[in-house]
C-alpha cells in the first residue's frame, strides 16, 4: 500500500486547495494519519472509497479524541552577552504558549477489496464550544451512522449531514457529555424521589444550605 | 399498499413511514419492544413501527446497559483496564483480553513469546466455540424450540468454561491476557484436558446438526429471512460471521495474519444468500474449523516461557504515539484504539465494538418481514449488551 505522503501527495494532485496535512505518530505503532480540511473532506472521503488503488471501502472504526486547552511550557537556551564585556553566557528562556483546545474524529479505513490499511483520517473541530461541527462520513461509509452518532452523544461533535443525529447510549434529556476531559460527574446520580442515606449527605454537600429560619419573634404580645 | 410501494431506503438511512393515518390503510401501530423482552438477549429496545404486520420501520434504542466503559478506561492504567475488557462481551473475554493485548503491544512495541502466541490461539479458537455454540443454542430458542438446543449448547459450555476456570480462576470473567504473553503456564494436564474437548467437539456438533441443519421447520423459518446484501455489509462496516454469511471472504486471521494463524491450515467457509440461515450455517462451520486450528495447535505447542521477561507489569508507561489494534473475534471485528500521552493510563481508551456497528443494518434486514422474524434476525447478528452499550 501507498505511504501515508503519497496518499497525500496523490490527494493534493487531485484537490487543489485542499489542505491535506500528514500527522506524524511518534509511537512504536507509526499509523500516521491525514488531517483533512472540512470543505473537502467528504469528497477526499468518496475519492479514497473509489479509487482503484486504494479502494478504502470500509470504514472500521470512529473515535472521538478531546483535546482541552493546554498550557505548553517550553524552554530553549538562549546566550547572553555580558555587559561587562565577558564571555557570552547561555541562560534558559522559558516561554509559554496556550495550544487551543479542540475535538477530534478518528477514522480509521481499511480495504476489504484489496486488504489492506489501514488509513487513518482525522477531523478537528475549531475549538469546543461553539465551532463544533464537521462534516458527516455517514454518507460515504453507513458503518459510521452510528459511530457519529456516539461521538456526538459522548463529545458533543456535530456531524453536518449525518441523517439521524440523536444521542445514542445516553439518554435524550441529558445535558453534557461525559467523555470530554472536564466532565464532572454529579454529585446526585442516583437521586431518588424519596432521597435517603448516602444520597441526603451527598446533596447536602452539593447544594448550598437553606437560608437560616427567621429567629421566632420575641417580646410580642402573647396571647 | 405493499412493501414494494415504499420508497427505498436512502443511503443515509431514510424513513419508510408513510402518513401516520389514511382512510384506506387506518394507522401504523408502533410498538415498542424491550428493553424487557427475553428476545431482546439483554437490555436491548426496538421501536418497531408496523403496517398491519410488516415491518415499515424499525430503531434500535441503546444504552440501558451504559457504563462508560471508555471513561473508566481513561480513569485507569493499562493493565488496570484488562479485567474491565471481560464484562464488555461476557461470553468471549478471552477475546476481548486478546485484542486490547495487541492494542498495547502495538502501542509499546511489546513481543510475546511463541508458548503464550500459542495458548492464545488455543484460547480464542476455544472461545469461538463457546460463543458461536451458545448462538446457536439461543437463536434456535428465538425460533420457538424451547429448550433443547440452548440446554445442549450450554451443557458443551460448561465445559469449555471448566477449562477457563482451571486455567485463569474465573469462568467467565477471565483476566487472562497480559502485555507481552499470559498469566499462568497452562499445565500439562490442562492441555490435556483441551485436547479431550477438542476430540470430543466434532461429535457434538454431528449430534447438534443432526438435530438441527436439516430441520424442514428451522429451513422453512430461516431461509430467505433478513437478506443482507454483501455490498451493504462491505458499506456498513459489519464484520465476522455476519460478513461472511454474504459471501465476502474477509478474516482477519487470514488477512492481518496476527499471532501464529498463518502457521495453521484452515478454510474460510462463506455464505452465499446472507440470510439467518447462512448465518446460522456459517457458525457451524466455522466450528469445524476451528476445531481443526485448535488440533493443530495443541499438536505443535512450543516449550519456554509464557511472558517476555522483559515485559513490564508494574510502572508500565508506553510512550506517546498512539495504536489501533484488532483481531477476529467470535462476533467480528474487535478493536481497541488506545491514544497515549506517555503516562500511566491511556489518554483515550476506545473499544471497536463489533456487535454494535454489526446492529446498524438490523433495520434494513427487518424491514419487510413480520416481529417474529425481527425476533430472530436479531439472534442472527449475535449481540451482547455488555459490548453493545459498554
Amino acid at each position: 500500500m501507498e505511504t501515508v505522503e503519497q496518499i497525500r501527495d496523490r490527494l493534493l494532485a487531485r484537490f487543489p486547495g485542499a489542505e491535506i496535512s500528514v500527522i506524524t505518530n511518534p509511537g512504536v505503532a507509526a499509523q500516521h494519519s491525514l488531517l483533512l480540511d472540512h470543505a473537502h473532506a467528504r469528497a477526499i472521503a468518496e475519492f479514497l472509497r473509489d479509487d482503484t488503488t486504494l479502494k478504502l471501502d470500509q470504514c472500521s472504526n470512529v473515535t472521538g479524541i478531546d483535546w482541552p486547552e493546554k498550557k505548553i511550557t517550553e524552554t530553549s537556551k538562549v546566550s547572553v552577552p555580558d555587559p561587562a564585556g565577558g564571555p557570552a553566557k547561555v541562560v534558559e528562556q522559558k516561554t509559554e504558549r496556550v495550544q487551543p483546545g479542540m475535538l477530534e474524529v478518528v477514522y480509521h479505513l481499511y480495504s476489504i477489496a484489496l486488504r489492506h490499511g489501514p488509513v487513518i483520517l482525522r477531523l478537528r473541530t475549531g475549538n469546543r464550544t461553539d465551532q463544533v461541527t464537521v462534516p458527516s462520513l455517514t454518507p460515504v461509509w453507513r458503518a459510521c451512522e452510528f459511530q457519529e452518532r456516539e461521538v456526538f452523544d459522548l463529545y458533543g461533535v456535530k456531524f453536518d449531514g449525518h441523517p439521524d443525529l440523536r444521542r445514542i447510549l445516553m439518554w435524550d434529556e441529558f445535558k453534557d457529555f461525559p467523555m470530554r476531559k472536564d466532565y464532572v460527574e454529579p454529585d446526585d446520580y442516583e437521586w431518588e424521589p424519596t432521597p435517603h442515606g448516602v444520597v441526603l449527605e451527598k446533596a447536602k454537600a452539593h447544594y448550598p444550605a437553606p437560608p437560616p429560619a427567621a429567629a421566632p419573634a420575641t417580646g410580642g404580645a402573647k396571647p | 399498499m405493499s412493501i414494494s410501494d415504499l420508497s427505498p431506503l436512502s443511503a443515509q438511512g431514510g424513513s419508510h413511514v408513510r402518513a401516520v393515518h389514511d382512510e384506506f390503510h387506518g394507522d401504523l401501530l408502533e410498538v415498542s419492544m424491550g428493553p424487557h423482552h427475553p428476545s431482546t438477549h439483554g437490555v436491548f429496545r426496538m421501536i418497531v413501527t408496523l403496517d398491519g404486520e410488516t415491518i415499515v420501520k424499525l430503531k434500535p434504542v441503546f444504552g440501558y446497559l451504559h457504563r462508560n466503559h471508555e471513561k473508566i478506561g481513561e480513569g485507569t492504567t493499562y493493565l488496570g483496564s484488562m479485567p474491565y475488557t471481560d464484562r464488555l462481551d461476557y461470553l468471549c473475554s478471552m477475546t476481548n483480553n486478546w485484542a486490547y493485548a495487541i492494542a498495547v503491544e502495538k502501542l509499546a512495541g511489546q513481543p510475546v513469546p511463541e508458548r503464550a502466541e500459542y495458548v492464545r490461539v488455543i484460547l480464542a479458537e476455544i472461545t469461538r466455540l463457546l460463543n458461536h455454540t451458545c448462538l446457536a443454542g439461543f437463536l434456535m430458542q428465538d425460533l420457538g424450540c424451547s429448550g433443547t438446543p440452548l440446554m445442549y449448547a450450554f451443557r458443551e459450555r460448561e465445559y469449555i468454561l471448566d477449562l477457563f476456570e482451571s486455567l485463569s480462576g474465573s469462568r467467565m470473567m477471565c483476566n487472562y491476557q497480559r502485555f507481552g504473553g499470559c498469566r499462568v503456564d497452562p499445565s500439562a494436564d490442562w492441555l490435556e484436558g483441551a485436547k479431550k474437548l477438542t476430540d470430543r467437539y466434532g461429535a457434538f456438533l454431528d449430534e447438534f446438526e443432526a438435530l438441527l441443519t436439516g430441520n424442514e421447520i428451522i429451513m422453512t423459518r430461516t431461509q430467505g429471512v433478513g437478506r443482507l446484501s454483501p455490498e451493504l455489509a462491505i458499506a456498513a462496516g459489519i464484520t465476522g460471521p455476519m460478513l461472511r454469511a454474504t459471501g465476502v471472504n474477509y478474516d482477519l486471521r487470514k488477512v492481518d495474519g496476527y499471532g501464529v494463524y498463518p502457521r495453521f491450515d484452515f478454510r474460510v467457509p462463506l455464505g452465499a444468500h446472507g440470510d439467518v440461515y447462512d448465518r446460522y450455517m456459517i457458525r457451524i462451520l466455522e466450528m469445524r474449523e476451528s476445531i481443526k486450528i485448535l488440533q493443530q495447535a495443541l499438536a505443535s505447542i512450543p516449550t519456554g516461557p509464557i511472558m517476555d521477561p522483559k515485559a513490564k507489569l508494574r510502572g508500565f508507561r508506553p510512550k506517546a504515539g498512539e495504536a489501533y489494534g484488532r483481531i477476529e473475534g467470535p462476533k467480528g471485528e474487535i478493536g481497541f484504539h488506545l491514544v497515549s500521552d506517555g503516562s500511566p493510563n491511556p489518554y483515550r481508551y476506545r473499544v471497536r465494538p463489533p456487535s454494535f456497528i454489526n446492529l446498524t443494518v438490523l433495520e434494513d434486514m427487518c424491514l419487510g418481514h413480520t416481529v417474529a422474524d425481527a425476533v430472530i434476525i436479531l439472534g442472527s447478528v449475535d449481540i451482547v449488551l455488555g459490548e453493545v452499550d459498554r
